[in-house]
């Protein structure tokens, strides 16, 4: 796959930004996606050099799947903006039982980014791909004058094949089903936020960013059927949770005490007066199945180095909501929220 | 995690319960006062735990919801001028003022930024000194000291372009404007251990004896409130009214000197008026005569502008204990959190947005 004598990134400029010029069309523009971009992306796909990437599907169905990064700090414990940009495509295929295969990389870039930062989120995103085989095939960059953008945004659309049996989504979720978080919540939002711009605190918290890909393909291969999937991605499981019972006309009902939280998210999320319900994963998913397949989901999940839980059930009413059972053993709703948690005053 | 599991514990939460069932023999009135509270109350379901006897009214002590709708205006006013960098907790900027939120001048083109702590904002000054920096200190005893800090640090560096607009407010007063008002229907308190641990206790005791209500200083887990509102009931049910200090692990009766010293130093006492309630004498703070020169109002001369509160809102109601937020009949329908008439609807301690949040609208809530 990789031709010779393009894989080396040329090295660029040392201490050079990103400039209006670099987003013109012309040679600095070209100079800047070889150097980066191309070193970074090895795809024969992409080296066409043509204005879009010719797939061969044959008979496979295919997902296909869109999502647009901001996320600021650009760097964070754990990952950065190119990672998780595969990541959280990627994800979003994995949670439709599609293998990712393919992987488009749309970069706004703002005049004064520093193009070692966007070589290293490149090669991120390279190194991110290459995880799980997945090809990074076409690509467009824009520059926007400084003061228009925040450094880098990033858009990843992706496609891949289906694996799953059967359809996964939320209108095949019945009553009785068990729900399954993959792991402990909230590392990931509360990585963020540790490094944010005037809340930075010290922890050793890492984000759980990370490709579901392999647990969801042990998943499926388990043969349990799998009715749905959902990564806790913005808004976290209550969101995830909240967005399932709404679309499937059920109730979600979860019990905190056994939501796995791990204690740095815990003592993050007092501290700044926030739920780690609500805090986004970006390696975390909730997997919806029938009762007598929870145990094969379970086994499944921990082959696949995962830690999952059962953390509560599908009723058949009140339809739409989400019922929480809290710590001291009362019933409450547990709602979506509204806008982005805010920490706490006092 | 430690030192905290162990407050929201299920068995001693239902053993509390129990507890209280067997104290309250007779029905009572009990008001948190703070939001954060109010939050615990019914993020953890309390509310339906205890017995049905216990009413608990939700008090004040939410520093978004108290703050008056001409200051929001002022607020918005000194954002817009192109010279001003404006900073605030995040909770202020979706408050409605009389016209348009902070957030709403933001989108607009005002400078408005989020910070965590004050110091942000005058490290921010010091940064860029070619621009106005106003802090926009709201809250009770809890956050003055810290914006009292900045005041003080400002003045030491010398800052010429950091100033503050001052709303602060004071938890004492307010008790007593609920108490003093002839429709009082609280029995007791639960009040705000965060703010004790700045103040300490001693204000409270006037308080009790002069109007017969038992006051307990109380902490923010789900067990240091059905503690406190045991310590309470007991009090009720014997016809005593001592303050007591439930939060002992953080409170001292004395409490903060040090921080205690500081607002002195920075602020004095002054009338304000408070959002859905009205003017209370010295409920207010305000900066000192040798800081004046840090005084955003003056500064920009915004102390002109004046709002009055839209009738639709009961949120004064809901701040003295006379209604419950499900009982207004905009709640829920008219104003949600997306759509706040009221400023306990937008900020996390506000009583109507954590009973929108948890108890989903027309949902049954225990009286």
């Amino acid at each position: 796959m990789k031709e010779p004598g393009l894989t080396c990134p040329v090295p660029h400029e040392p201490g050079g930004t990103v400039t209006l010029a670099h987003g013109s069309g012309g040679r600095l523009m070209h100079r800047l996606i070889r150097d980066i971009f191309l070193a970074a992306f090895p795809d024969p796909a992409l080296r066409e050099a043509h204005d879009g990437a010719i797939l061969d599907p044959s008979q496979d169905r295919l997902a296909f799947t869109t999502d647009s990064f901001v996320i600021r700090p650009i760097f964070f414990p754990g990952g950065d903006i190119g990672s998780l940009a595969v990541h959280g495509t990627a994800n979003d295929l994995a949670m439709c039982g599609a293998q990712p295969l393919y992987l488009s990389c749309g970069c706004i870039l703002e005049e004064g980014l520093s193009l070692e930062a966007l070589a290293t989120v490149a090669r991120s995103m390279a190194a991110a791909a290459a995880e799980i085989g997945l090809r990074i095939v076409t690509g467009d960059t824009k520059v926007v004058e400084r003061g228009k953008g925040d450094g880098i945004y990033l858009n990843t659309a992706g496609v891949g094949r289906v694996i799953a049996a059967q359809p996964i989504r939320p209108d095949r979720v019945r009553p009785g089903d068990v729900v399954i978080v993959s792991g402990d919540v909230g590392a990931h939002g509360a990585a963020v936020l540790s490094v944010r711009e005037g809340l930075k605190f010290e922890t050793e918290l890492k984000s759980d960013a990370c490709h579901l890909w392999p647990q969801v393909r042990e998943l499926l291969e388990s043969e349990a059927d799998v009715r749905c999937l959902r990564d806790l991605t913005r808004g976290g499981l209550a969101t995830a949770l909240n967005e399932i019972a709404q679309t499937a006309g059920l109730c979600v009902r979860a019990d905190e005490s056994s939501i796995p939280v791990r204690p740095a998210v815990a003592g993050a999320c007092e501290m700044f007066g926030l739920d780690p319900l609500y805090m986004a994963c970006e390696g975390r998913f909730a997997a919806f199945v029938p009762p007598h397949d929870c145990e094969r989901a379970l086994a499944a999940l921990q082959d696949a180095g995962a830690a999952p839980v059962v953390i509560g059930e599908v009723l058949p009413e009140p339809r739409g909501e989400v019922r929480l059972t809290t710590r001291i053993g009362v019933e409450r709703a547990l709602d979506m929220l509204s806008g982005e948690q805010l920490p706490r005053i006092c | 995690m430690k030192y905290l599991d162990e407050y929201r514990d299920r068995r001693a939460a239902e053993r509390y319960a129990r507890i209280l069932q067997t104290l309250a023999k007779n029905p009572w009135t009990v008001m948190e006062i703070c939001g954060g509270q109010t939050h615990a109350i019914v993020r953890f379901g309390l509310d339906q735990l205890i017995p049905k006897t216990i009413s608990l009214v939700h008090g004040p002590g939410c520093p978004v919801c108290v703050t008056p709708l001409e200051l929001i205006d002022r607020a918005i006013a000194i954002a817009r001028k192109p010279e001003v960098i404006f900073c605030s907790f995040g909770d202020m900027l979706r408050v409605p003022g009389s016209q348009s939120s902070l957030q709403e001048a933001r989108a607009q083109g005002a400078d408005v930024r989020v910070v965590y702590s004050p110091l942000d904002a005058v490290e921010l000054a010091r940064q860029t000194p070619q621009r106005q920096v106003v802090f926009f200190a709201v809250g009770f005893e809890t956050t003055a000291p810290m914006s009292a800090m900045a005041a003080s640090l400002a003045r030491r560096s010398g800052l010429k372009n950091f100033s503050l607009l001052v709303a602060h407010v004071l938890v004492p007063p307010a008790m007593e404007a609920i108490l003093s008002s002839p429709d009082n229907k609280v029995q007791g308190f639960l009040a705000a251990g965060h703010v004790c641990t700045i103040s300490g206790c001693a204000e409270y005791a006037p308080l009790a004896a002069k109007y017969r209500v038992p006051i307990v200083v109380t902490g923010f887990e789900p067990l240091d409130i059905l503690q406190g509102l045991a310590m309470l009931v007991r009090q009720l049910e014997r016809g005593q009214c001592e303050v007591q200090n439930q939060y002992a692990r953080s409170v001292r009766a004395g409490g903060n000197a040090a921080a205690q010293a500081l607002l002195h130093e920075v602020y004095e006492p002054c009338l304000r008026q408070w959002r859905g309630i009205g003017p209370i004498p010295a409920s207010g703070l305000r900066l000192r005569e040798a800081f004046a020169d840090l005084d955003a109002e003056q500064r920009f001369e915004v102390a002109q502008i004046a709002a009055a509160e839209p009738k639709d809102c009961l949120a004064g109601e809901v701040l003295r204990g006379l209604r419950k937020p499900h009982e207004c009949p905009a709640f829920g329908a008219l104003c949600t959190p997306e759509h706040p008439l009221g400023a306990p609807m937008v900020s996390s301690e506000g009583a109507c947005a954590a009973y929108h949040r948890y108890h989903r609208g027309g949902e049954k809530v225990s009286a």
